[in-house]
């Protein structure tokens, strides 16, 4: 096999000016891939990873440095080399108005795939993709992963030797996205393709044969992911302590010197080390005397939190979680009566019952998950929880009302975040500041005192005076929820809260979620990350607008565990739920 | 206390939308510069006076009574004389090019006919193909020769016609059309900014997904609505007054009537405006949308509000159509005040119109602000 | 190591482009707001100048006043009575038709003082007052046009049957070249067509250039081996087409239904079309190539392209009257160049002299466009 790299950056270097403001891209990238192997480009948003990919399909011309594809210059031999390369950009590049088959025979158009050569393709393609009994389907109707395949499709209606794909697993439920994978194992295997991909999903790095670590433009580490989890050997542990919920254990745990990283997984929390270290050490750190200490086998999600944490430096600034939760009222009969009642909840668009016959209840100072693809129905139930959509048929309380119907002030006792980060992106932070707390009719001096909170607490001091859309994607967060916090609210509901955060920003986020669920908030979320589910009290997992399964996460876990795999993953226990509820339908 | 949570969430939502309006000063220039562009060049664009008519005399006569009429022509300060031709067939070229918009044309024996017959025949050509331009050079002729043939019947001690009409145009003494004109840019100008102010927030808000949030605040619809429309209206009254200003102080058209029945027609007009804004932005998804329906809104709105052809010379079907479109009020409002110098008494059956139209705008956005929220 | 295949062939170039511009139509059809601008609103204006708006006034309400009727003021009267530009009111008082005035019941009012019988028979003559509300100017001076008509027919009536000659000494005969009726609607629909054309070719085409970049669409585009100039070709050559079809529809419409004129070759109406359409695509994808967004790109034609098509254009109102300035401003609005084409076409006919001179500028105009479209345009994302 010709092991010449298929595609090759020396001292890449990138920068934009938006709004009179420098941003430096990508700042001397070099790297060689492989050819037939899929190469991962692993990192958060704004990582640089979009402009690599567009420099490497010629579409940019870089500012210095220079890349070459399948032997050609990306920017000076642009011609040639889209000629050659396949490439799928974020939003999968398809015409929603047109149709399946339409967009097919556009892209077979533009790639001079014969006419008499195109039956035999498409065939291929759509047993490839499992989309044959779509073929006059709009695009734009497709589910998500339906159009990423369909867009994958496209690229591949003339077999390229090199394919990019631009993340193309974001917004796409867990069961396209492993077929995306059988079908890329597939490529590389079968035809010899070489693949380079970009992920935010740190999961997926595991299954590339190489991956490059991008962040702030730099490039971290790039090697096989093996190599890179098993510089953690001797550093991942799972501790647990009897009685004592695996949350408030992690929140004991983050931030302790020593520990590069707690995540509450169900019934234990898995912590990082700074040095390899042994049980007997472990043990000495507060809240572990008593703890079961096992060692497990270190993922890539390990090193790559480390490696972060080495290079931008501890995210120190998170203080106890407790502190956040000051001010907060905290009833003293937090009695066990359910704050959010659902109850045979549906929800009909035309004649498609996007919420058919939901019902859970979540209790006081719970953190309550909505799991599922997109479509599922999580953001039609939460729309109808807030009050922003009408439902069809069922009940629904919040704080024993329904929201859609109740005074406007009862509306004053939730919080609310979405997944947009919803700013106004030409005020300043000081001004969502205030504004949100107005709205909420908080007092001038009230209002003050919460602004002065909410710029402390979420370290958004020094950014008061610039505007909201010039916040780096993790900043947005924190003042979205700090918006959301304003005015003390009882129970939050928070819509995808961390999609596009890289994992640091989203351990801060989890643990201030911890802080105000021990405060006796009541917090109801969506995700579409199978592992955060893991923060969760209970998740509802929902697929086709029912719910598919209720119960503690380690509960789901323990139900999908089966001789093949004895240590499932929440996604395996949510692919095995949602394929076990295809089956009976079919069977019905 | 409520009352008082109620004005703080009330003002903090016009405060925001104050600043997201106004805090870029591009955006502060973009509702003030264009608007007085725009005035300026419609303003002297928009005229069906004929300042300078290009002709070309054709004249076969070299006696008196002829060079008395071309003198005549000459003498018209409107009348521009670019060509004297000497055959008949460069006539045909001439207007053909559209060089000249007329052509005068005296045959040989006219003086000679003049003195002997009492009367010639004067050949006058225009190019019709603007027709009202065409009717308008004809009438400034006829002026002409009407005084020509005054003066000729007084010098020659003749007979005059038993009868002669005597013209006085009121309220517009000059028949200047620029007078018509401006009032009427006022009132398209003030709705092409409420639209545009109006029609793109709540469709901006739904694209960047504050709309959601602002539902979710104790905030009710109604003063969502309240929010939303104040600042809308609010500029529209400034722009307005701005327009005012420069139609009186630059054009100088002149301003009879009742300021405040002027204000209470604008006030009733922004509404309208405000609330057709509002009322395409609870349907629109994207501000794309928006700004393609306040397209669709506002063309048909000019062009049906007897801004440049009057009303009344519309097929009965379209002056039907007519009366759901809130400009065509306010023009009569505006050219009552300004020319006529009318007052709230001549204008109530123009006010309440607006006003009808405005609040069904505005309940129907604020109903639809509810139900259509995906 | 294989050389990419080279399939920038003859072939395979028209292949991508059929591709694109089937793409576009498809487009056209499914999204609802390209319907309205490419279907809905060019009917909508042609159904409107053709019937609806006019700036001919007809069956003009004027209050007759007779202080002292009589058969000398019956006679008079009658004369305004009986023709179609009058729907006469008889007021009794001058009071009363003044306040008709004022409430706009009228527009104008035409007064027979009491003596008028005895004056008629004096060597100076009896004066016949007549009041015109004067706001609406155009109205007004056609009005008063139409009364000094009906004022000479009466005058000459008046002597015949007095057995006398009138004595008018100058004797204007009027033609009117190329719209002897002067219906305003023959030069009113004419011009639509330019309108029509920059609403097709440049309002729509900035938006669906700038939504492909929006959407991210481009971007895929961009790296299959389709050059810049075949995605501009496609989108040139859809939106030709479709403008076409809104120029022959509203000659169609025009020539069939409102009975205007085609004069002039249509083969030449044709060509110019096509030129100025080349011009109004290139601003349209001037516009979106420099804007990239919709939004912008929306307003800025809407601004830039379509309230000049109106109203300094030539199509409503006479350039030759606004001042220097402005006429310099027309200078640069494509459309002007058009309408003058247009008007001429179908009205006066083939006159080189004028379709020569405003096909050259139209010309430059879409060589300007199209050449910054294209340096705009490169087959890259910045």
């Amino acid at each position: 096999m010709d092991d010449a790299p298929i595609l090759e950056a020396v001292g890449l270097a990138k920068a934009f000016t938006a709004g009179g403001r420098r941003t430096q891209a990508l700042d001397g990238v070099s790297f060689a891939i492989r050819p037939g192997v899929v190469t991962g480009l692993i990192g958060p948003d704004g990582a640089g990873k979009t402009t690599l990919m567009r420099l490497a399909a010629g579409l940019l011309v870089p500012d210095a440095g220079s890349i070459r594809a399948l032997g050609l210059d990306s920017t000076r031999e642009s011609l040639a080399v889209q000629a050659a390369l396949g490439y799928m950009p974020q939003r999968f590049g398809l015409y929603e108005d047109l149709s399946v088959q339409e967009n097919l025979d556009l892209y077979a158009d533009l790639q001079g795939v014969p006419h008499a050569a195109r039956a035999e393709r498409y065939g291929e393609l759509m047993h490839m993709t499992g989309l044959a009994a779509f073929t006059r389907r709009l695009a734009g109707r497709l589910s998500g992963g339906m159009k990423q395949k369909l867009g994958l499709a496209c690229t591949l209606v003339r077999a390229p030797r090199l394919l990019l794909l631009d993340e193309p697993t974001v917004g796409v439920d867990p069961i396209s996205r492993r077929e995306l994978w059988a079908i890329l194992d597939r490529l590389v295997k079968n035809e010899g393709m070489s693949v380079l991909l970009s992920t935010a999903y740190l999961d997926e790095a595991e299954r590339c044969q190489a991956v490059i670590l991008l962040n702030a433009g730099r490039i971290l580490e790039q090697g096989a992911p093996a190599t890179i989890s098993a510089r953690m050997a001797g550093r991942t542990w799972a501790v647990s302590v009897a009685g004592e919920r695996s949350r408030d254990l992690q929140v004991g745990l983050a931030g302790q010197p020593g520990v590069v990283d707690a995540l509450a997984q169900g019934d234990h929390v898995r912590l990082v080390t700074q040095a390899v270290s042994d049980p007997a050490q472990l043990a000495r750190l507060p809240g572990l005397q008593e703890a079961r200490i096992q060692a497990v086998a270190p993922r890539f999600e390990d090193g790559f939190v480390d490696l972060l944490r080495t290079h931008i430096g501890a995210a120190g600034s998170l203080r106890d979680g407790d502190i956040l939760v000051d001010g907060l009222p905290r009833d003293a009969d937090a009695g066990e009566a359910p704050v959010i009642e659902v109850d045979g909840l549906r929800r009909r668009f035309g004649d498609f019952w996007a919420v058919d016959g939901v019902s859970f209840e979540v209790r006081r100072g719970e953190i309550f998950g909505l799991l599922g693809a997109n479509g599922a129905g999580k953001s039609t139930t939460f729309r109808m929880l807030c009050g922003l959509l009408p439902a069809s048929a069922g009940t629904l309380r919040v704080a024993g009302l329904d929201l859609r119907h109740a005074a406007s002030t009862a509306r004053g006792r939730i919080g609310y975040m979405s997944q947009k980060f919803s700013l106004y992106g030409n005020l300043s932070v000081g001004q969502n500041l205030d504004f949100f707390a107005s709205a909420y009719g908080l007092a001038a001096h009230a209002r003050a005192e919460r602004r002065g909170w909410a710029l402390t607490e979420f370290d958004l001091a020094d950014y008061a005076g610039q505007l909201a859309a010039d916040l780096s994607l993790g900043h947005k967060q924190r003042l979205a929820m700090a918006c959301a916090l304003m005015h003390q609210p009882e129970i939050l509901f928070l819509d995808e809260p961390t999609s596009g955060v890289d994992p640091l920003a989203r351990r801060e986020f989890w643990r201030r979620i911890n802080g105000l669920a021990r405060a006796g908030v009541t917090i109801l979320v969506t995700t579409h990350f199978m592992e955060e589910a893991e923060y969760c009290d209970r998740v509802a997992i929902m697929a086709a607008g029912r719910v598919l399964a209720i119960d503690e996460p380690a509960a789901l876990k323990a139900a999908a565990r089966s001789p093949g795999s004895p240590e499932p993953s929440m996604e395996d226990a949510f692919i095995r739920l949602a394929k076990s509820a295809e089956t009976q339908e079919e069977a019905a | 206390m409520t009352g008082n949570a109620t004005l703080i969430r009330l003002l903090a939502l016009i405060h925001k939308e104050f600043l997201a309006l106004l805090k870029d000063p591009r955006s502060r220039l973009v509702l003030i510069v264009p608007p007085v562009i725009q005035l300026l060049v419609f303003g002297y664009a928009a005229t069906f006076d004929l300042k300078d008519i290009p002709y070309a005399l054709y004249s076969e006569d070299r006696g008196a009574a002829a060079r008395d009429l071309v003198a005549a022509f000459d003498g018209a300060p409107a009348f521009r004389r670019v060509a004297t031709l000497h055959a008949e067939g460069e006539i045909a070229p001439l207007v053909d090019r559209r060089d000249v918009l007329m052509v005068v044309h005296i045959g040989p024996r006219f003086s000679a006919d003049l003195q002997s017959r009492g009367s010639a025949p004067v050949q006058v050509i225009v190019d019709g193909r603007n027709s009202n331009t065409a009717l308008i050079a004809l009438n400034y002729v006829r002026a002409i020769v009407e005084q020509y043939d005054r003066d000729w019947i007084a010098s020659h001690g003749l007979q005059a016609p038993p009868a002669r009409l005597e013209t006085r145009a009121w309220f517009n003494p000059n028949l200047e059309s620029r007078w018509f004109f401006i009032p009427g840019i006022l009132g398209m100008l003030t709705l092409v900014v409420t639209m545009l102010v109006t029609a793109l927030t709540v469709a901006r808000e739904r694209e960047q997904g504050t709309f959601d949030q602002l539902l979710v605040t104790p905030l009710r619809p109604g003063e969502i609505l309240l929010g939303k429309a104040l600042p809308g209206f609010l500029i529209g009254m400034i722009q307005g007054t701005v327009i005012l200003l420069i139609a009186t102080l630059w054009f100088k058209v002149p301003l009879l009537g009742s300021l405040p029945a002027l204000y209470a027609g604008l006030a009733l007009f922004l509404l309208s405006g405000v609330g057709a804004g509002l009322l395409i932005s609870s349907l629109a998804v994207t501000q794309q949308q928006g700004l393609l329906g306040a397209f669709l809104f506002m063309v048909p709105a000019v062009i049906l509000s007897g801004f440049a052809t009057p009303i009344a010379n519309m097929p009965p079907l379209v002056q039907n159509i007519t009366l759901i479109d809130p400009l065509r009020y306010f023009l009569v409002i505006l050219r009552k005040v300004f020319l006529e110098g009318a007052g709230f008494d001549v204008l109530t059956s123009q006010l309440w119109p607006m006003a009808v139209i405005g609040g069904v705008a505005l309940l129907l956005s604020g109903w639809l602000f509810r139900h259509r929220l995906y | 190591m294989s050389a990419p295949v080279n399939d920038h062939a003859r072939g395979g170039s028209l292949m991508r482009l059929r591709g694109l511009v089937r793409k576009e139509f498809l487009q056209i059809v499914r999204d609802p707001s390209s319907i309205a601008i490419a279907f809905v609103m060019p009917i909508f204006l042609l159904v409107l100048f053709g019937y609806g708006v006019s700036l001919d006034a007809d069956h003009v309400p004027v209050a007759l006043v007779a202080e002292a009727p009589s058969a000398d003021t019956a006679d008079f009267l009658a004369s305004l009575e009986g023709s179609h530009y009058f729907a006469p009111v008889h007021a009794f008082t001058l009071a009363a038709a003044e306040e008709a005035l004022r409430e706009g019941r009228v527009r104008a009012i035409v007064r027979l003082r009491a003596n008028f019988a005895e004056q008629l028979r004096r060597p100076d003559g009896a004066p016949i007052q007549l009041i015109v509300n004067g706001v609406d100017a155009n109205t007004a001076r056609l009005t008063q046009g139409y009364v000094e008509g009906a004022w000479g027919n009466w005058l000459a009536r008046h002597a015949a049957s007095l057995g006398q000659e009138l004595v008018t000494p100058v004797q204007l005969e009027q033609r009117v070249w190329f719209n002897s009726e002067l219906r305003s609607r023959n030069f009113l629909v004419p011009g639509l067509v330019a309108i029509i054309m920059t609403l097709i070719g440049t309002l729509l085409t900035a938006l669906v250039m700038a939504r492909e970049w929006e959407r991210g669409t481009l971007e895929a585009l961009l790296v299959t081996p389709v050059s810049m100039t075949e995605v501009l070709l496609g989108k040139i050559i859809a939106y030709f087409l479709l403008g076409t079809g809104g120029m022959l529809l509203t000659v169609g419409m025009a020539v069939g239904l409102f009975e205007v004129p085609l004069r002039g070759s249509f083969w030449l109406l044709w060509a110019c079309a096509s030129l100025f359409l080349l011009a109004a695509l290139g601003m349209g994808l001037a516009i979106s190539a420099v804007a990239r967004n919709q939004f912008v790109a929306g307003q800025v034609a809407i601004i830039g392209t379509f309230l000049p098509a109106f109203l300094l254009s030539g199509f409503i109102f006479d350039i030759d009257s606004m001042p220097a300035v402005v006429q310099g401003i027309t200078h640069v609005i494509v459309a002007r160049y058009f309408v003058s084409i247009v008007q001429t076409l179908f009205l006066a006919g083939n006159v080189w002299s004028v379709v020569l001179p405003n096909a050259a500028a139209l010309l430059l105009m879409a060589a300007i466009f199209l050449g910054i479209t294209w340096r705009k345009s490169r087959k890259r994302l910045e």
